[in-house]
């Protein structure tokens, strides 16, 4: 099965713009990616506190920002929704710490092409200067969410920000697609092609199974995205009728006729569902990675690790029309679609299983990054058991677009991936930059984030319960919603203390990456290969030669070994390896 | 650092509990046919699920405490790779409990959207558009008269809100109406329209969600048990006004119903 690699071998550049700026080193591209998502995560999370301050504050006056209109929160939502998603979500774990770990991890010098890997990071990048150009245009930024349902985002007189800034957000969103489309080939590619000696699909870590299926997903769901994406430019733009029927705009009939805003929502759930687990599963080969190292023991269940992404993969591009049950699509359908979601669930249940089964009869050291994969955890169980209602035709008649739906996506898709995150970059900081965090600011910080996000995320499932609509802006014209006030300020005192909170990461992070103690080659005493090359790695990953495998990747607490762990390059250990 | 984790995770897990169970912040009182069968279903997954959420987190914050790291006083690590018997057993369980759970749910969606609604009930016809809701009923005729985009006429609100067609003969006595009233303990045969973009008819207290699409005419129903006044609320992000986007629903006797009725067909004459 494995093959050695020795074909994409280039040489290490010596200039500055092509050692760091238009890099081929897949190293370098990572840490690229990982710095355009702290970016994109710090705006993101600077709209979402406006947001939070609008609701609460309808006439406050901002500095720098001036007062919030209704139309404008609008605009905050949608722009926070997208950068999150894509520029976040998608970016961090798979673009950042794939880019750089997945090569190293299964022993090959390089992604399979360097060029293509280095042109998607820039592409990633331009999409990324183009959302944040719809900013700044006439109108502002669209309005009409992240989901941006046709025809209030085909038409150009449907509101504000509908213009010129509805353009750049598709055009944005296409361009991330192109990208993400190259860099699925070359995550694909990588894995099968270039595996080390010894490196069989079932000795891979866990990471790597979850950023190869991440990258099969990406393939098959970017596409479908960038044509829609097309065709709602063309609505826009040309006057088609894809999305629009014949509709009335303020007294205007719009000149489209016979169009499908169903359409829209079949393809944007087409891609839109299995983005979730694009954004997730990376975080579970991280969680996998982490419980097992820091708990001194063997990945419980290895094996149905594997075939529980695989169908949760499978499975999630079986499952989009649960988002559309109250959409006008058939209501027999919502039938399969209800019954396939449900399903989806039982793998993800066997995760949280065999997680808690690693932990048993472990030994547990609390490092920061080991915190971080146990909140990832109990965020995973909190946001995933909110699943089974929302997936519940009935249940979606008094919970769809209310704030519990906010709550079930924001707790698993949002705050347990960004722990993968944050476990990642806790983890595997030593490695890249050689130098250790700040474990004390890394504890103050998992608890402020933990505690915080449980504080704001927790009650609004209680608003929603109580037919709080998710996209208002003000909760002042309906009457029912009054006595939900107290509980949204709570909300938003919350987001302020957690948004704080962050800016100690930030600190620590920069901080530790110039003046933090020198880390050591394997600070965390784990088996996977990147901890068996130098501290950071030379440009060609091992220093001219290619590791041989010997064993499976979570070899820990051997009994008869000489020490608790055995890296998978190590001489074979016989029968107890996979 | 063990017991910090067990702690705080135990902690959030109760405290949230707590609230579903108290229910401090909760679904607005039912007031239409399908509301105790839609409630009970919601019982029934949020107290499976409240098991399952409570057990996980406890499970974890017990593990993380007993197992950590004690140095030389710890126990011996076991060295395993699964079980699959166990393996097994949790897929099984959590299959049968999540597709039970499913099928459960199913009759009652059933009932409430593959059934047309039953003769005899009310016909409204809902239009939604930015940012208001207007009711139309088909007068003594029993039909809906013809309306014409090209008549759409927002500002000047009810009949030309709609685009009503006044050469149809049809159209000569249906009322429409920015507050929509329902005789008591009688089904309403609702067909759902939107002009401009996707709007979402929200009753909460009618236990009733559904978009409203341009280019389709959908159509519901639903039963009111209780007079009394509800509000309506835009579910889909329809623009800068959706939050402000709401109407209401008076349900009334049928008595008063018809009063009603028979004053505004009186208005139009």
């Amino acid at each position: 099965m494995a093959t050695t690699s020795h074909v994409h071998a280039h040489a290490a550049p010596q200039g500055f713009i092509r050692k760091y700026i238009f890099s081929l080193d897949h190293k370098v591209i990572g840490i690229q990616y990982f710095f355009l998502a702290l970016t994109a995560v710090f705006v993101g999370m600077f709209l979402s506190l406006l947001m939070r301050v609008h609701m609460i504050w309808p006439t406050a006056v901002l500095p720098l920002v001036g007062e919030i209109k209704p139309e404008t929160y609008l605009s905050l939502l949608t722009m926070h929704g997208t950068i999150m998603v894509f520029f976040v979500l998608t970016t961090a774990p798979q673009g950042g710490f794939g880019n750089y770990f997945l090569p190293i991890q299964i022993g090959a010098p390089d992604m399979a092409f360097p060029v293509l890997n280095m042109l998607s990071f820039w592409t990633t990048f331009v999409g990324f200067v183009v959302i944040i150009a719809a900013f700044f245009v006439t109108g502002g930024a669209p309005l009409h969410g992240w989901t941006g349902y046709a025809p209030l985002s085909a038409l150009t007189n449907s509101g504000p920000g509908e213009q010129l800034g509805a353009d750049l957000w598709i055009t944005s969103i296409a361009i991330f697609c192109l990208a993400s489309l190259m860099g699925a080939l070359n995550f694909i590619t990588t894995t099968l092609d270039l595996r080390a000696k010894g490196m069989t699909l079932m000795r891979m870590p866990l990471t790597v199974w979850s950023w190869f299926i991440t990258a099969i997903l990406g393939l098959l769901a970017f596409g479908v995205l960038l044509s829609a994406g097309i065709l709602l430019l063309l609505d826009r733009n040309l006057g088609t009728s894809f999305y629009v029927p014949l509709v009335v705009v303020n007294g205007q009939v719009m000149g489209h006729k016979g169009g499908s805003p169903l359409l829209w929502q079949h393809l944007f759930w087409f891609f839109g569902h299995p983005e979730v687990y694009i954004a997730i599963l990376p975080g579970m080969g991280v969680a996998s990675q982490l419980l097992s190292t820091f708990s001194r023991k063997p990945i419980f269940g290895y094996k149905a690790m594997v075939y529980a992404m695989m169908s949760i993969g499978f499975l999630g591009f079986m499952v989009w029309g649960h988002h559309m049950f109250m959409s006008g699509m058939s209501p027999y359908s919502a039938f399969a679609f209800s019954l396939m979601t449900m399903c989806i669930g039982v793998p993800s249940a066997i995760k949280t299983f065999n997680w808690l089964g690693t932990i048993y009869k472990g030994r547990v050291r609390f490092h920061t990054p080991m915190l971080f994969a146990i909140g990832f955890v109990s965020l995973f169980v909190s946001g995933g058991l909110s699943g089974p209602f929302l997936a519940q035709p009935v249940l979606d008649i008094p919970l769809h677009d209310t704030a519990f739906v906010v709550a079930h996506f924001h707790l698993i898709m949002g705050v347990a991936a960004i722990f993968g995150i944050f476990a990642a970059t806790y983890y595997w900081v030593p490695k890249m930059f050689g130098r250790m965090m700040n474990e004390t600011w890394g504890k103050v910080h998992f608890f402020i984030t933990l505690i915080g996000t449980y504080c704001i995320f927790m009650p609004m499932h209680y608003l929603g319960l109580a037919a709080q609509p998710r996209r208002y802006s003000q909760f002042t014209e309906l009457a029912y919603l009054q006595h939900l006030l107290p509980l949204n300020r709570f909300i938003t005192y919350m987001a302020m203390v957690t948004i704080a909170g962050q800016f100690i990461f930030l600190v620590n992070l920069f901080w530790s990456i110039f003046r933090g103690p020198k880390a050591s080659d394997n600070p965390w005493e784990a088996t996977t290969l990147e901890w068996t090359t130098a501290t950071p790695p030379p440009h060609d990953n091992f220093g001219g030669h290619t590791p041989v495998v010997n064993n499976g990747p979570y070899e820990y607490s051997v009994p008869g070994a000489p020490r608790d762990y055995i890296m998978q390059n190590d001489p074979g250990m016989g029968t107890a390896a996979h | 650092m063990g017991l910090a984790l067990l702690a705080i995770i135990w902690l959030i897990t109760f405290v949230s509990t707590y609230f579903f169970i108290a229910q401090t912040w909760w679904l607005p009182a039912g007031m239409s046919a399908a509301a105790p069968a839609i409630d009970r279903q919601f019982t029934n997954t949020f107290v499976s699920m409240g098991i399952v959420f409570v057990l996980a987190q406890c499970a974890l914050g017990y593990v993380v405490w007993k197992y950590r790291d004690r140095g030389q006083a710890s126990e011996k690590v076991d060295y395993s790779h699964g079980n699959l018997k166990l393996e097994l057993v949790w897929t099984t369980l959590t299959a049968v409990l999540f597709i039970g759970l499913n099928l459960m749910g199913s009759t009652i969606w059933a009932a409430e959207r593959f059934a047309p609604a039953e003769s005899g009930a009310v016909p409204v016809e809902v239009t939604g558009m930015q940012f208001a809701w207007y009711f139309r009923y088909p007068g003594l005729d029993g039909k809906f008269g013809a309306t014409n985009p090209k008549l759409i006429d927002p500002s000047s609100g009810n009949e030309a809100a709609i685009g009503l067609d006044t050469n149809d003969p049809a159209s000569k006595d249906d009322v429409v109406t920015g507050t929509m009233y329902l005789p008591v303990n009688r089904q309403v045969d609702l067909t759902l329209r939107a002009i401009d973009v996707i709007h979402s008819f929200f009753v909460p207290s009618m236990r009733f969600k559904q978009d409203a699409v341009p280019g389709l005419a959908i159509h519901m129903h639903f039963t009111p048990t209780q007079v009394g006044d509800y509000e309506i609320a835009c579910a889909e992000l329809c623009g800068l006004g959706h939050y402000k986007m709401h109407g209401m629903l008076k349900v009334v006797s049928q008595e008063d119903f018809d009063k009603w009725l028979a004053t505004r067909e009186a208005e139009k004459q």
